[in-house]
């Protein structure tokens, strides 16, 4: 879990624009993480990580790519089990997003 | 048309028409259907009406509408008043995916309550739009890669760039109006890099002159990259992506063979658009292979009917005719199902719209011939690129599959080895794939065929709520 975390610190998305929109507090990988409002989830995990899952075949890391609900790339499990597609979902207080695949043994922190 | 061949649907009379899509083509269908007393049922897969081209950003943010759409502000604005001007006199329906459709019934799944739902249906508009058209390179699943559409509806709706330092690569217009919006909102964009010669341009001035305004706005985004001192080259072959967790640099080659490496951290890349023609095929349209688009797409008439009674196609969904086309053709299309419900139209307005779209048809050859796709690209791809991001599928796989079976049409190849059979429904890779097809069995693409449409067209929740259908026509 540790070597992971490393390697997947950093964001990937840059925010230019509408940055002084009010504060949503969520949970990232299980720690407390904070959005704006009007984030979608994507967003909202992309500006401070750089991968939304791991791809069940590959194993290797996704972030999305259409951005427009076509591709199907960044479905992200939620901590309830639900998954959903994180361009088009907006992120919601309290929402608990897992980007980690703990499917091989990992286990959550 | 040729209705008469056509098998008998049930009909109820009383039904309203359908709309698939609130894009331009969607909202000008509405607005003209609504113009002549009918009520429009609206659906729609965003929260807002705007589609991807002129798309809104959620409620709550306040850029202007020129920060937004820049040179197309005053379109995107015209489209959106309109559409807010007739909203609460349609049946609008937001977030609302249309993921079946049966001969009289559209299968239904609101996204954020996760309901399902079936609408009776007994003539439809179907304005599904594009996406963006892709060329794997190695390397394009890597966090960080997105497309070039993807990478403006970052921007647009969410005032976020890609990455710090961004490379926009492959070719099309949108190459340049994506790479100049960056460039204003301030991203850092490292390089524009456009497979197309630039010799091409010169070859495309004659038929671009035909819309000298586009032409113009086109002209005025590469001077304005240029004057902001991006880095802009013609003629350039995409090698790979490279990085580890993310995106960290881009190989290519130049237009004079030498290799070249940029540091980035995000690449949006795309070959022009795809029509999102998915419905359509649902619907049991026929289909035509269309040499200008390189793939197949719905049949439509000059007032865009389709083959299937009571299915009329608008927008970039039946062939990529850009947004100004989508509101003609969404126009046309709500005419003729106007006509063919005997309600007297405008028959001038509809002559209008039509002149209007065959000289777009002209302009767009023209843009092929400036933006050409790379037809090398096939043959240069290596076994091991990954074509199917889905399934995880190379080259290399579509090649061995194809020449062991001796497989030469899409959906034998799908069946195989499983290209395009994942979440996306070959939306990503589904062009690539025909393109490996084609040169390994050297055939013609057009003979290729094509990827078919399969319910659900999205993945579907599983702990959905069945909402009983109300709505059954009395056939």
């Amino acid at each position: 879990m540790n070597n992971l975390s490393a390697q997947v610190s950093g964001a990937q998305l840059r925010r230019l624009k509408e940055r002084d929109r009010p504060v949503v507090a969520f949970v990232l990988d299980g720690r407390p993480a904070q959005a704006l409002a009007g984030d979608t989830v994507l967003t909202a995990v992309l500006t401070q990580a750089r991968q939304l899952r791991t791809h069940e075949f590959s194993r290797q890391p996704r972030a999305g790519f259409c951005m427009m609900g076509a591709c199907q790339d960044c479905w992200v499990r939620l901590e309830d089990g639900h998954s959903l597609r994180a361009c088009q979902a907006l992120i919601e207080p309290g929402m608990h997003v897992c980007t980690q695949d703990f499917a091989l043994g990992d286990a959550p922190p | 048309m040729t209705q008469g061949s056509l098998p008998q649907r049930a009909v109820c009379q009383d039904l309203p028409p359908v709309i698939v899509g609130a894009g331009p083509a969607g909202v000008r269908a509405a607005q003209t259907v609504l113009a002549h007393g009918l009520r429009p049922v609206v659906l729609d897969e965003s929260p807002r009406a705007g589609g991807q081209i002129y798309r809104r950003p959620p409620e709550g943010f306040r850029r202007s509408g020129a920060e937004l759409y820049g040179t197309e502000a005053g379109r995107a604005q015209d489209v959106h008043d309109s559409f807010d001007a007739i909203r609460d006199r349609v049946d609008y329906r937001p977030q609302t995916l249309v993921w079946n459709a049966q001969p009289d019934l559209l299968d239904l799944l609101h996204a954020p309550t996760r309901t399902l739902s079936s609408l009776a249906w007994r003539d439809v508009i179907v304005a599904t739009g594009a996406t963006d058209r892709v060329l794997p390179i190695p390397g394009w699943t890597l966090p960080g890669v997105y497309s070039l559409g993807g990478s403006q509806v970052a921007l647009k709706y969410q005032g976020c760039a890609i990455g710090d330092a961004v490379v926009f690569a492959g070719t099309g217009p949108l190459l340049y109006l994506v790479a100049s919006q960056y460039v204003r909102a301030g991203a850092h964009v490292a390089a524009v890099l456009d497979t197309a010669p630039a010799i091409q341009r010169y070859k495309a001035a004659p038929g671009m002159l035909r819309q000298p305004a586009v032409m113009a706005k086109g002209l005025a985004l590469v001077a304005r990259l240029r004057l902001h001192g991006t880095p802009v080259h013609h003629g350039v072959r995409l090698l790979r992506a490279e990085g580890i967790a993310g995106l960290e640099r881009l190989v290519w080659e130049d237009s004079a063979g030498r290799v070249q490496h940029t540091t980035c951290s995000a690449l949006g890349l795309g070959h022009a658009l795809r029509p999102e023609s998915q419905l359509a095929d649902l619907l049991d349209c026929a289909f035509e292979f269309s040499a200008l688009h390189r793939c197949h797409v719905p049949r439509t008439d000059a007032m865009r009917r389709s083959s299937v009674a009571g299915v009329y196609l608008a927008g970039d969904g039946a062939g990529i005719m850009g947004a100004d086309a989508a509101e003609s053709s969404g126009e046309l299309a709500a005419l003729a199902l106007l006509q063919d419900r005997r309600i007297p139209v405008d028959a001038a307005r509809i002559a209008l719209l039509q002149r209007r779209l065959a000289k777009t048809e002209r302009f767009r050859q023209a843009l092929e011939i400036a933006f050409p796709f790379p037809r090398e690209w096939a043959a240069q791809a290596e076994d091991d690129l990954v074509v199917c991001r889905c399934e995880n599928i190379s080259a290399g796989t579509l090649r061995k599959t194809a020449l062991e079976t001796g497989a030469r049409d899409m959906s034998r190849l799908k069946a195989l080895c499983r290209v395009g059979m994942g979440r996306c429904q070959g939306r990503m890779c589904g062009t690539a794939a025909a393109e490996i097809l084609a040169q390994v069995q050297s055939i013609p693409l057009a003979d290729v065929g094509r990827l078919r449409a399969q319910a659900p067209l999205k993945p579907l929740p599983v702990d959905v709520t069945v909402q009983p259908t109300h709505e059954v026509p009395h056939g």
